[in-house]
């Protein structure tokens, strides 16, 4: 399917702190977007917000940064999610029939709260919640289970971590770009066995925004569409321990979807770069195979055999991915911008030569329970 | 163009101040089996689901995640949207354009809370601004009364005025099962007379002039769910489906000093931008039976003028006139409203299903025009002046 | 041109949301506290569609979509399916790091409970190994009435 296209990209940068409000955030991202698309706030019908009211401290988070995102007076609406899950509202409303174009913007600023804490919070407040499990605790339970099942080692998740850190050095926008070995990430700090503090993504502050639009909307803007071919998203069950940790079959079911709809048949081959939301290192080789990239329990041949460096058969994180920035939330988001940039041929330092159609991956949840997968193309 | 979208299945759990025997998920699981019953489906039947409530009101974060295992999520696509009072009417529009979108047949939308399980006006303070509004603002009642004695002022509009508003959504609740708040005592005695009685009470206490504990809306434990299918679909789900005619929202309130005491502009913008859309010329006329998100008494006065039903300042005369209750042109809320159940993150999805019952006619002791009713409008509001609206026929739309 | 924002001191406001929160157990979950609370037993609840056990119970099966029917009596005792040593603190751990979680399969039960994992060294846990419920002395009514699991 080609009828919803992006139009306009943004992004701030991706830092462990910033001074800038939610406000001035979402503002400079939706004002990078539109002027990305050649395009003024009067050129968008609609507007998609996503933020979490526990990562703001604020009950009815959306509300307090409509105004950066230029809603007054226009339809809006808000989604507590991934940025990805927004975008794909954001793409609803225009497939209604209601308008023509939607701006979607999502802002995260990690360093005011406490990630530990904040992420407890989604587990269940009877059962799990006052045993101190947060997201890193859960997803290290999930790095063992995945390693029980597929054999991969911690060598495997800590060159995912080389890779990434290392692509991040051509991203301007990235946090952490760094030149490091497997051997520096093998003797980095133990956080929570078997991940250690290079596995583990920095949570930070940042800000996106794209700017939708369908057929009949192309005449307001300056660039060259690119095409969501195909989108769909899944969740599996929430509790740990009652769903396989080790499997990703909510990720496997939204991928077919949106194959089916893009008519990717193989996707190691037909995909030309992909963007996957590593929150954890050991997450982008679950992420491969619930993708199709490799069979079940393979994940790690892809990462030992270079097949997803730069040069590899299916470049995977050319930004550095978000175990190298990870302003959540907005993570997902970026993951759409960079396919974007990708297809493009916009992308910089970071390009993939003749990049055509590209994967984008966004996830919500502890240990990864939903996912939204992308396939943009020119 | 999209598909054409109709509510073909409703559910709510009984409304109560508190619902000890259930956990969260399992009060979201109620609603869900009551609402695929009334549609005689299954969860297999549903393509994708919407949910949304208050994080800070029961302190769960990602309540999508939470609560897949109640809500049907498990292997299935699942948002969640938020936006305050208006959740739930939020929910149904992000449902109906999941369906209207063409990527979805058949859409659960999940609204919800348990409000017994923390302090409401404890979580509702932090939606204000924390540097700027935090430290001086209190919770949803002061600003709520502002904006009454700022009409009263404004159109000699008296505190019997507000009366009667309660005293339609408390007879009303009478009528519904459902509802949280029953006034046996009221049965029987002539509204005027009722009026007399809540304005000369000494116990009704008085919050912040000029609103009393019977200007107010409860505090809720309660879940519903609503389920919207694509044309071609619809018509075999449900005998008479209500389709959705049109829906529009607007928001415009970032900080609180900023809002626009004098009208209810978002509930304005959004009605206009409806109306447009459907045809409606005179909704006073044309449309049937409403279901308004009305918090408090002075809403029913006031927001009435901001949707086009009279001319500003005209509120008092169309309540006193009967126009709005049961029998009347234009009955409001013969649910009981908000001032009856207030289940927050539910609160304007019941809106939204009572008026699809409404146009199908499956209503019960509060159907009104005796099952016919072609048009019927829902709202949402949000304190954060969010305002959702949208009108469902029994027609399907052009 | 010197940029006037150089020069402003960056105020910082800081705050914390204090909101209590009385979460309802429900009777199903209820029913498999007290079992705790009063024998020591831990129940799980069956569901009639897939047969799975679940601990902690649930009313429904998430899976199928139909009401749990059955209780049923699962072991103290079962497998480490996956573990993780924790090696920061934060105010939520109800122990000072190291410490460790497990997921552990009961025996008779199909889903695993999430719990802590004490009283051992924990260099020689291993996915697979079989551990056994510490029941604390002094038992509320809550999940932390079961103290922790150690190895059998
Ligand atoms: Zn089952």
């Amino acid at each position: 399917m080609s009828k919803i296209a992006i139009v306009g990209v943004g992004q701030t940068t991706c830092t462990r702190s910033k001074i800038d409000t939610f406000e001035e955030m979402v503002f400079e991202a939706a004002s990078k977007a539109l002027a990305d698309a050649g395009a003024e706030i009067g050129d968008i019908d609609n507007v998609v917000t996503v933020s979490n009211d526990f990562w703001d401290g604020r009950t009815i988070s959306s509300m307090a940064v409509q105004e950066a995102a230029g809603s007054w007076g226009k339809d809006v609406s808000t989604v507590e999610g991934d940025g990805t899950f927004g975008a794909l509202y954001g793409m609803m409303r225009i497939l209604s029939g209601s308008f023509d174009t939607t701006l979607v913007v999502s802002h995260m600023k990690g360093s005011e709260s406490i990630m530990n804490l904040i992420t407890n919070a989604m587990f269940d407040p009877i059962y799990q919640r006052g045993m101190g499990i947060d997201a890193t605790s859960a997803a290290a339970l999930q790095a063992r289970s995945y390693m029980t099942m597929s054999g991969a080692t911690e060598e495997d998740f800590a060159r995912v971590s080389v890779k990434n850190h290392g692509n991040a050095k051509n991203n301007p926008y990235a946090q952490l770009p760094m030149k490091i070995t497997v051997g520096d990430v093998m003797a980095s700090r133990k956080i929570a066995e078997p991940l250690k503090l290079l596995d583990c993504s920095p949570i930070g502050d940042g800000a996106a925004a794209v700017v939708l639009s369908n057929k009949k909307g192309l005449k307001r803007f300056r660039k060259e569409p690119v095409w969501i071919k195909g989108v769909a998203h899944c969740s599996d069950s929430f509790t740990l321990g009652y769903r396989d940790l080790a499997k990703s079959r909510a990720l496997k079911e939204a991928a077919q979807k949106a194959y089916k709809m893009a008519g990717i048949k193989k996707p190691l081959k037909d995909l030309d770069v992909a963007e996957l939301y590593d929150a954890y290192s050991y997450m982008e080789l679950m992420w491969y195979e619930g993708l199709g990239f490799a069979p079940e329990g393979k994940g790690y041949e892809l990462i030992r055999e270079n097949a997803t460096g730069m040069k590899g058969e299916l470049p995977v994180n050319p930004s550095g991915g978000v175990v190298s920035s990870h302003p959540v939330f907005v993570a997902g988001m970026v993951r759409l911008i960079e396919a974007t940039l990708q297809v493009r041929g916009e992308a910089g330092k970071r390009q993939v030569k003749g990049a055509k159609t590209a994967l984008a991956h966004g996830i919500n949840g502890p240990c990864g329970q939903a996912h939204c997968v992308y396939v943009v193309g020119a | 163009m999209g598909k054409r979208v109709a509510i073909v299945g409703y559910g709510q759990t009984y409304q109560r101040s508190s619902r000890k025997d259930v956990n969260g998920v399992e009060l979201i699981n109620e609603a869900v089996v009551t609402a695929l019953a009334d549609a005689e489906l299954t969860i297999r039947d549903i393509d994708a689901i919407v949910i949304g409530n208050m994080d800070h009101f029961e302190g769960i974060n990602y309540v999508d995640m939470w609560s897949a295992e109640g809500s049907g999520a498990v292997m299935k696509p699942v948002i969640k949207v938020c936006t305050g009072g208006t959740t739930g009417t939020t929910v149904a529009m992000c449902a109906y354009y999941h369906v209207a979108s063409g990527m979805f047949n058949k859409v659960l939308a999940i609204g919800w809370e348990k409000n017994s399980e923390s302090d409401t006006t404890g979580a509702i303070i932090t939606a204000f601004h924390p540097v700027w509004e935090r430290p001086t603002l209190g919770g949803a009642v002061a600003g709520l009364a502002i904006e009454a004695s700022k009409y009263m002022h404004n159109y000699g509009a008296t505190e019997r005025d507000g009366a009667r508003v309660a005293v339609r959504e408390r007879l009303h609740a009478l009528n519904n099962p459902y509802a949280h708040l029953h006034q046996e005592w009221m049965k029987g005695i002539p509204p005027e007379k009722l009026v007399d009685l809540i304005v000369g009470s000494e116990q009704n206490a008085m919050l912040a002039y000029p609103l009393r504990m019977s200007d107010m809306c409860p505090r809720t434990d309660g879940a519903a769910a609503v389920i919207f299918a694509a044309e071609g679909s619809a018509e075999k789900i449900a005998p008479v489906p209500a389709w959705v005619h049109a829906t529009a929202n607007r928001h415009n309130f970032v900080y609180a000093g900023d809002v626009d005491m004098d009208r209810n502009t978002t509930i304005a913008e959004a009605s206009k931008a409806v109306f447009k859309k459907a045809g409606v010329k005179e909704p006073l006329k044309e449309i049937d039976v409403c279901e308004l998100y009305l918090p408090y008494s002075y809403a029913g006065l006031k927001w009435i003028e901001d949707i086009g039903f009279c001319a500003y300042g005209e509120g008092p005369r169309l309540l006193w006139d009967g126009v709005t209750d049961m029998d009347g042109e234009l009955p409001i809320n013969p649910s009981g409203g908000v001032m009856s159940s207030n289940a927050i993150g539910a609160t304007a999805l019941i809106r939204v299903g009572e008026a699809a019952l409404q146009v199908m006619g499956k209503a019960g002791p509060r159907q009104v025009k005796g099952g016919n009713v072609n048009l019927a409008l829902a709202t949402g509001f949000g304190g954060c002046y969010w305002g959702d609206v949208m009108l469902l026929g029994k027609k399907k739309p052009a | 041109m010197t940029d006037w924002k150089d020069k402003v001191e960056n105020m910082v406001y800081s705050g914390r949301i204090k909101v209590p929160y009385l979460w309802n157990v429900g009777k199903t979950g209820s029913r498999f506290l007290i079992a705790i609370r009063d024998n020591k037993e831990i129940w799980g609840t069956r569901c009639p569609g897939c047969g799975r056990v679940y601990v902690p119970p649930v009313k429904t099966c998430g899976e199928c979509f139909v009401p749990t029917t059955e209780w049923v009596k699962v072991s103290d005792t079962g497998v480490l399916e996956s573990f993780t040593v924790v090696h920061y603190s934060y105010e939520m751990q109800p122990r000072k790091a190291p410490l460790a979680y497990g997921l552990i399969k009961l025996d008779g039960a199909d889903g695993a409970i999430l719990h802590l994992i004490g009283d051992t060294d924990f260099a020689k846990l291993k996915t697979g190994m079989k551990v056994k419920a510490v029941f604390a002395e002094e038992r509320v009514g809550s999940i932390a009435d079961i103290k922790h699991f150690t190895p059998a």
